[in-house]
């Protein structure tokens, strides 16, 4: 019975994510859509006097989600290691997201397209040109 | 609170296997995280100056001194912490050494241990309990009964 509730609640929150507001909802709350999201991760990284701190956490916790970051929010977080003069932070922004697009091998590819300009205006390497996504 | 003034008396060397979480939910592995601490806590004068250069436009910098940035911070690149290990052909080399051991054991078992079988598995025995089988048509449909040739006496072809 509590695997057949736990599917249930587990639609539900499918289905809710794709509508702006949810009408029913177990835990009572308003769900936030992907734009919401990611408006508010930009936002995190967009901070002007963002902290060496600040960018690990938003990081660290953005990584741990069950998702690949959009490449706004990535274009946001590299902007961010530059503020903070961390190059190697944001070599290691694009392996995580390598890594983080698992068997999806076309995510990391276009995430690249989508952020070269950001990396040519900032003289960001990906690790493929500095060699380090080998062994 | 306690943590951080411990790590600062600690010194600031490099915590590379464990960080303590703050409130003692346990310990998170630096390998779970994006971005850990940073890997090299004193820098040379040469990584000072490299840093102090990392100010600057990253394009002026050249491929490998963005290698060395990155180790400064790093330890390991994503392929080097993800990458396998040979260790599993020695987990099945034990398995089988060990069902090798396991098998020694139960044939010197047999010999040594075990006394003789019951008497019923004598052949002459098992051919009466197989007549005995027979005559009582065990399983005469589509079991044991079934596949003996009653007429002619021997197992059906």
């Amino acid at each position: 019975l509590l695997i057949a509730v736990f599917h249930y609640y587990a639609n539900c929150q499918q289905i809710m994510t794709r509508t702006p507001l949810a009408s029913r909802s177990f835990s009572h709350g308003k769900v936030e859509t992907d734009e919401e999201f990611d408006a508010r991760w930009v936002t995190y990284f967009s901070k002007p006097d963002i902290d060496a701190w600040e960018l690990k956490k938003g990081m660290n916790t953005l990584i741990g989600y069950d998702l690949v970051p959009e490449a706004k929010i990535l274009d946001s977080a590299l902007r961010a290691c530059r503020r903070l003069d961390d190059l190697a932070s944001a070599i290691r922004i694009l392996e995580a997201v390598k890594d983080k697009s698992g068997p999806h091998k076309d995510i990391y590819p276009y995430l690249i397209q989508e952020l070269g300009p950001t990396l040519a205006e900032l003289g960001i390497s990906t690790p493929e040109q500095l060699g380090i996504d080998k062994l | 609170m306690l943590a951080a003034r411990a790590l600062r008396l600690v010194g600031r060397r490099a915590i590379s296997t464990s960080v303590c979480v703050r409130g003692g939910h346990g310990v998170a592995k630096v390998d779970d995280y994006a971005l850990p601490i940073r890997y090299v806590q004193d820098l040379s004068s040469e990584q000072k100056s490299l840093k102090e250069k990392e100010k600057g436009s990253w394009a002026t910098l050249s491929n490998e001194e963005k290698i060395a940035l990155y180790r400064i911070s790093f330890n390991q690149s994503f392929a080097e912490m993800n990458q396998g290990s040979a260790q599993w052909k020695s987990v099945v080399a034990g398995m089988f050494f060990f069902f090798g051991l396991t098998g020694l054991v139960v044939l010197w078992q047999r010999k040594f241990v075990y006394g003789p079988v019951p008497h019923t598995f004598e052949k002459e025995w098992k051919e009466k309990e197989l007549q005995r089988m027979l005559d009582m048509r065990v399983n005469p449909v589509e079991g044991f009964s079934s596949q003996w040739d009653y007429e002619n006496k021997q197992w059906k072809k």
